[in-house]
């Protein structure tokens, strides 16, 4: 053979193992997923939970039931489920409104928010520009979602989240937050590249929320009104607050890395407000990387992902003066909303 | 082979966020820390690809370092669990991109005629976006049957990249541009019945090795180079990203705001469609001008992505001309380069070409983020709009000169 036909050859050659092997390790974890989806899960369900005081959340057993969301009874945690047939990325809920933002998947993916009722109805949904992040309901019903604008791959400004508050029939009530007014130390700026996400609701106007400018290197807590359309930062270095129920505290998670290191290490935090004095919780060694949640005034609530269990995440509890370490309080769950009814 | 590694590259490019947030639990940002480290780590080693290209006269293998150096990451994914391993990844492909560009740009000027350099560089980037619009859609239709098959897009791209790194090592011929151009001189002279070279007999083993003309930074002083690297950083610094032309469409476009993520495969498959058509007129009227001129159709986008009527008409549009100008101007760029420069330095000015208006952007985009928030998203693209249209004549004039 002539080198030229060698090569083609050889060419010809590793792209029939190539093609083969990617072949079959598509086809067998198609087969698998397949499989897998319709196993039924090893979980205890039960059917009068939602009933009573409850934490709702989106359940992460594998099986039939995964990404469903599901609740549990307050008093009983680790204890039976039942399972509603509403499928979420992130849920919250006042016990009557459920705000439940998922992943569309299709040859092309999208992504929505939907607001449904207590009949796991949809009463209102509006799309979101990426992937779904964040959500959380006030009191009377107004929705916050932050999302991923995501899509450009050349996009030379970083990364962009887009963050919103509608109500609960889907009317635009902010636009983005990234618009409103910030002032910083009472000076008003305008970064570049700033975001907002995480928002906690103190009432109907008054809202908790991260801001960010990558350029300046800056992360701030910042206090937002929806009628006046600002953002006033209170606090250097936190993320993803949330009001705890009695609305004296903020628990939020905060970037404790080594000096130099190049990745932040977030650790759970909270700030008394009146103080303004903040508790590091480094009891928890791991990196918690989630919207923490109340489960009362002493406790909180955040999802974890198994390290050897892909897809697979618990919702873990630390009390809220790191007294003690952390413990699994929901298996396999994740984005746990408590109804104390 | 650039197909199949764009293929594999835009696949995990789409997932990536998806895949840290969904599978990982990770937050935004630690996708924003991934993606800052995508934008950031690519643009400087252009150069040195190029510079090693030249350097060794090898453009093949060291865009095959390239490629398998970025092959090599998606078996890194395979494995990689915390943030640390995926950054680390993220990164090293992004080197292994900068590696190669340089190297393989030049090595389609040594292998194209002369006269139909725009049309190459076409094809291959016609090639090169079909690749980058299909892996997304890969990605998409993988999750939609495997809703956790993150690991069977990663094992997918990886096949796409052995076989992108294969085609490479295996079917493209080893050219040596430096050696050929000096062949060919002295081939003439040998043919005129003159000695190989003036006043000297190197006929000795490893003559021609050495007898190439070398590199030299040299090209860097001619009038013409310099005035194309100046068009090329003016242009730049006038170029404010289409990720703000999405996100201006996004912010006024309910439709926009619904297709979000298909944004840019959209204007990949105009650009595919438009990049060989364009190269060609570009032979033929000038690469200089097509260049300048396609920044106009950028000037449109942003007018489009402006004017108060909300739509899926004026999305469409700026999409279409988006694509168009991508078309007009990133391989006909390489091309007017190639023209441009003797062969022996010819990765190294591709890679210089490159990186100045990589950087250049980078200078736009900031800036232009200042005046989104000074002026509003409206004000702030009418501005750049005008200052493309004011600034095109200008550059038109410098490279009016140009050869090519």
């Amino acid at each position: 053979m002539s080198p030229h036909a060698t090569r083609w050859t050889g060419f010809g050659l590793l792209t029939a193992v190539v093609l083969a092997g990617t072949g079959w390790y598509v086809t067998t974890e198609v087969v698998r997923a397949q499989a897998d989806q319709a196993a039924p899960s090893q979980v205890e369900v039960a059917d009068d939970v939602l009933d009573g005081p409850h934490v709702l959340f989106r359940g992460t057993e594998p099986g039939e039931l995964y990404g469903r969301v599901s609740a549990v009874a307050l008093d009983d945690l680790a204890g039976p489920r039942e399972v509603t047939p509403a499928v979420c990325d992130r849920v919250d809920t006042d016990g009557e409104t459920t705000v439940c933002l998922h992943t569309k998947r299709g040859v092309v993916t999208s992504y929505a928010a939907e607001v449904l009722d207590d009949a796991w109805q949809t009463t209102a949904s509006w799309p979101l520009p990426g992937i779904p992040s964040r959500t959380r309901l006030s009191p009377e019903g107004l929705v916050a979602t932050t999302s991923f604008v995501t899509g450009h791959s050349y996009a030379a400004t970083g990364f962009s989240t887009e963050t919103t508050v509608h109500r609960a029939d889907g009317s635009d009530v902010s636009g983005n937050l990234e618009d409103f007014t910030l002032l910083v130390d009472g000076e008003r700026i305008a970064p570049v590249d700033r975001n907002v996400w995480g928002v906690t609701f103190a009432d109907e106007t008054t809202f908790y929320a991260t801001v960010q400018s990558q350029s300046l290197g800056r992360t701030w807590l910042a206090r937002g009104d929806l009628d006046e359309r600002t953002l006033v930062t209170l606090l250097d270095g936190v993320e993803c607050p949330s009001l705890s129920p009695d609305g004296t505290r903020l628990a939020f998670k905060h970037d404790a890395r080594e000096p130099g290191a190049a990745t932040p290490h977030w650790t759970p935090a909270v700030l008394d407000l009146d103080t303004m004095e903040t508790t590091v919780l480094d009891g928890e060694e791991r990196n918690v990387d989630d919207q923490i949640a109340w489960l009362d005034d002493a406790t909180l609530l955040y999802g974890l992902p198994r390290a050897d269990e892909p897809g697979t995440t618990d919702v873990w509890a630390l009390p809220a003066d790191g007294a003690t370490a952390p413990v699994v309080a929901i298996p396999q769950a994740w984005s746990p909303s408590v109804v104390r009814g | 082979m650039s197909f199949l590694t764009d293929v594999s590259s835009e696949a995990v490019t789409a997932i990536l966020p998806l895949y840290v947030t969904a599978a990982l639990g990770l937050s935004v940002v630690a996708y924003g820390v991934v993606d800052g480290l995508v934008q950031g780590a690519g643009a400087l080693v252009r150069v040195a690809g190029g510079w090693a290209a030249d350097r060794t006269d090898r453009p093949k293998w060291v865009a095959a370092v390239g490629y398998g150096l970025s092959a090599l990451t998606r078996v890194g994914l395979l494995f990689a669990a915390g943030l640390p391993a995926i950054a680390s990844l993220v990164v090293t492909d992004r080197v292994g991109k900068g590696i190669r560009t340089a190297p393989r740009d030049a090595l389609i000027a040594a292998s194209a005629n002369p006269r139909n350099l725009g049309r190459s560089f076409g094809v291959h980037r016609a090639l090169d976006t079909a690749g980058a619009a299909l892996g997304p859609l890969l990605a998409f239709i993988v999750l939609w049957a495997i809703p956790d098959g993150y690991t069977t897009v990663f094992v997918i791209s990886l096949g796409a990249a052995v076989l992108g790194v294969g085609a490479l090592v295996l079917l493209v011929p080893d050219l040596r541009p430096r050696q050929a151009a000096w062949l060919k001189t002295h081939r003439t002279r040998e043919t005129r019945g003159l000695p190989k070279c003036k006043g000297c007999t190197c006929d000795a083993p490893g003559g021609l090795e050495l007898a190439g003309r070398p590199f030299s930074w040299s090209f860097l002083r001619g009038g013409a180079t310099v005035r194309l690297l100046v068009v090329a950083g003016l242009l730049g610094l006038l170029t404010v990203g289409d990720g703000f032309v999405y996100l201006a469409l996004q912010d006024r476009d309910g439709f926009a705001t619904q297709w979000f993520p298909l944004l840019y495969v959209g204007t990949n498959a105009v650009y595919m469609l438009l990049a060989v058509p364009v190269g060609r007129f570009a032979d033929r009227v000038g690469r200089g001008r097509v260049l300048v001129w396609g920044h106009l159709l950028l000037a449109a986008a942003y007018a489009c992505a402006a004017a108060p009527f909300a739509g899926a008409t004026t999305t469409v549009v700026a999409l279409v001309l988006l694509g168009a100008f991508y078309a007009a101007t990133d391989g006909v760029l390489s091309a007017l380069t190639s023209a441009l420069v003797p062969a022996a330095v010819r990765g190294t000015a591709i890679g210089t070409a490159q990186t100045v208006t990589a950087v250049a952007r980078m200078v736009a985009s900031a800036g232009f983020g200042v005046l989104w928030y000074a002026t509003g998203r409206t004000d702030a693209l009418w501005i750049a709009t005008a200052a493309l249209v004011i600034a095109l004549p200008v550059c038109a004039f410098l490279l009016r000169k140009s050869p090519a």
